[in-house]
């Protein structure tokens, strides 16, 4: 069950997400979707005055392929935030991309026979 | 902030995705608020489920806010999911959320890309999961309705929840324990098999 607490008020935070971000609205999903694999490309150096958040997803990212979702969950970051943050390091060229979906919202047959096939032998 | 990924985790082996894996499919498990999203997500994930705290802002008219802030106010939504490996190069990410109108830019962030939706009911509170389906047709989603059968006494037959929800015919309607993991597992390929049907 979901806990209570699942939508509860908050205003706390907001500020710190706005100072995270240096106070850029956040980047529609168009880049990197909840769950595009995002990696750290090799050799790369962090970027000169990376922040705390920028410095985690750095470490994070390093040890392999995860959503950005994941990386979201993972840092405890609202997903646009982390989104935000891993835009700019994508943009700079320090992440590697798997998995991104198609624009456009056609499904793909051999994906779902997959997926079906996956979760069918997940229970026989 | 917690930079290290879980111990449990990482003890057992890695927190990442295999490095064969190059596809990530995405499934919508939504339903009103504690239907049990979050529990049938748990009882599939190869992780331990997610969640992240999404801030939403929203306008709000004429609020005498006692601090002086005013014009708009946040409240915090939460996104829960997992992972199931599915295949070497496949993994599905099982994301869940309450539906409700308001939170706009999160829905429209987890309907990109989805495969479809499974859309968790309690028999007991029918009536809350109009606004639900309405979200998941307006967005364009295929979705298949799950009735959690656990904690509840009301019982209800499927033709029933059809009638109470005003169905399609061939919208798949199933019975699962969200608790557990066989019967998930079930409401989830039932959901893939219609949506295989659907794109023949």
């Amino acid at each position: 069950m979901t806990a209570p607490g699942e939508e509860e008020p908050v205003s706390s935070d907001f500020v710190r997400s706005y100072v995270i971000t240096g106070g850029r609205s956040l980047p529609s999903s168009d880049e990197l979707a909840l769950h595009t694999l995002v990696t750290l490309a090799p050799e790369r150096t962090p970027p000169l005055g990376a922040g705390p958040e920028v410095t985690a997803i750095w470490d994070l990212c390093a040890g392999g392929y995860l959503s950005v979702a994941e990386v979201a969950g993972h840092l405890g970051l609202p997903v646009g935030v982390a989104r935000l943050l891993l835009t700019d390091l994508s943009e700079q060229g320090h992440l590697l991309h798997r998995a991104e979906p198609p624009r456009a919202q056609n499904v793909d047959r051999a994906t779902l026979e997959k997926v079906l096939h996956g979760l069918q032998s997940l229970i026989s | 902030m917690d930079s290290n990924p879980s111990s449990a985790e990482t003890a057992q082996g890695s927190i990442y995705v295999s490095s064969a894996v190059t596809n990530a499919a995405k499934i919508l498990v939504v339903g009103h608020f504690a239907v049990g999203k979050t529990t049938l997500i748990g009882s599939l994930s190869e992780i331990t489920p997610l969640r992240t705290e999404e801030k939403m802002t929203q306008a709000s008219v004429h609020v005498d806010d006692l601090r002086g802030v005013t014009g708009k106010t946040t409240t915090t939504v939460a996104l829960d999911f997992g992972r199931l490996t599915l295949s070497e190069d496949l993994v599905l990410y099982l994301f869940g959320t309450p539906g409700q109108q308001r939170f706009m830019q999160l829905w429209e962030d987890m309907a990109r890309g989805a495969l479809g939706a499974l859309l968790l009911v309690d028999p007991a509170r029918l009536e809350e999961t109009f606004p639900v389906i309405d979200l998941v047709e307006g967005y364009g989603l295929e979705y298949a309705i799950a009735v959690n059968t656990f904690d509840s006494s009301a019982t209800y037959s499927e033709a029933e929840v059809r009638e109470a929800l005003d169905l399609l015919p061939d919208t798949p309607v199933v019975y699962c324990d969200a608790r557990d993991q066989r019967s998930s597992a079930e409401a989830l390929i039932a959901l893939v098999r219609h949506l295989l049907e659907r794109a023949a």
